[in-house]
């Protein structure tokens, strides 16, 4: 029998280790995986919960943070083709002047 | 109970792995392992619904359009070594104590004594779930997908 906070310290460390990952890592390719990474976390969190209860609603909303994770990633990735076109690198400090260059 | 530690660890090992790659591909991939992994505990959780659209949507949809996208960008042999070049040793220092503060927190919070273990839930479950008493989020949701695809469109002409 898996005890039920088992789970929980799982999305716990899959959370931290994604935000470890946003907060050191400068190329926006690593940036947009360690979102993902945190978002899979918290799904993982939503289905730990409703395993708890043996409620069908963790997994209701496991279903919606794929949506958001799809359509956030489906931008991001767009975002960083337009990114790549303009700019010689994908540095996440590259671009934060928010217009063109002087 | 051993396959749940065993996939658990095998999602944080490639989790950690994929944070620490210098090359965007070989980081996917290890990406992708974890999500195998993840399904793994989904399915032991008696979630098989959710396992099974973690392998089908999340790596097999999602995670290969991010494949896709990163080999569009062609990232030369420059583009790896600078991103080699950023992973020095003082880079994570601060991640790391701001990491383990938040940990810290949290799982002081987690340290939860109810004893107990976890329940399945049928896709059947979900599924009546779903389209009966929440089938308003669910038009939301189609919604939510409907403005992205319009926006990523509308970006991704300008491109030209």
């Amino acid at each position: 029998m898996i005890p039920w906070t088992a789970p929980l310290v799982l999305a716990l460390m899959l959370f931290l280790l994604g935000l470890l990952g946003l907060l050191a890592r400068r190329g926006l390719v690593f940036v947009l995986m360690s979102i993902e990474i945190m978002l899979n976390a918290a799904g993982l969190l939503f289905v730990a919960a409703g395993a708890r209860w043996g409620n069908p609603d963790g997994q209701i909303m496991f279903i919606f943070v794929l949506n958001l994770a799809g359509a956030e990633l489906a931008l991001g990735l767009i975002l960083l083709l337009r990114i790549r076109a303009r700019l010689p690198d994908l540095d996440a400090d590259a671009a934060d002047l928010l217009r063109d260059a002087p | 109970m051993i396959g749940f530690y065993a996939a658990a660890g095998v999602t944080l090992a490639a989790t950690a792995a994929a944070i620490t790659r210098a090359n965007p591909v070989h980081a996917l991939l290890c990406f992708v392992v974890s999500l195998l992994g993840m399904a793994v505990v989904f399915f032991l959780l008696g979630a098989a619904f959710a396992a099974a659209l973690e392998v089908i949507v999340y790596a097999g949809a999602i995670v290969v359009m991010f494949l896709f996208v990163v080999m569009m960008l062609s990232l030369d042999r420059a583009a790896k070594a600078r991103e080699r070049d950023w992973l020095t040793r003082p880079v994570w220092v601060v991640p790391l104590i701001l990491v383990s503060v938040l940990g810290g927190a949290l799982a002081r919070v987690w340290v939860l004594r109810a004893a107990g273990g976890v329940i399945a839930v049928t896709p059947q479950a979900v599924g009546v779930r779903l389209f009966e008493a929440d089938l308003g989020a669910v038009e939301l949701a189609s919604m939510l997908l409907l403005a992205g695809l319009i926006a990523a469109f509308h970006l991704g002409r300008q491109a030209e």
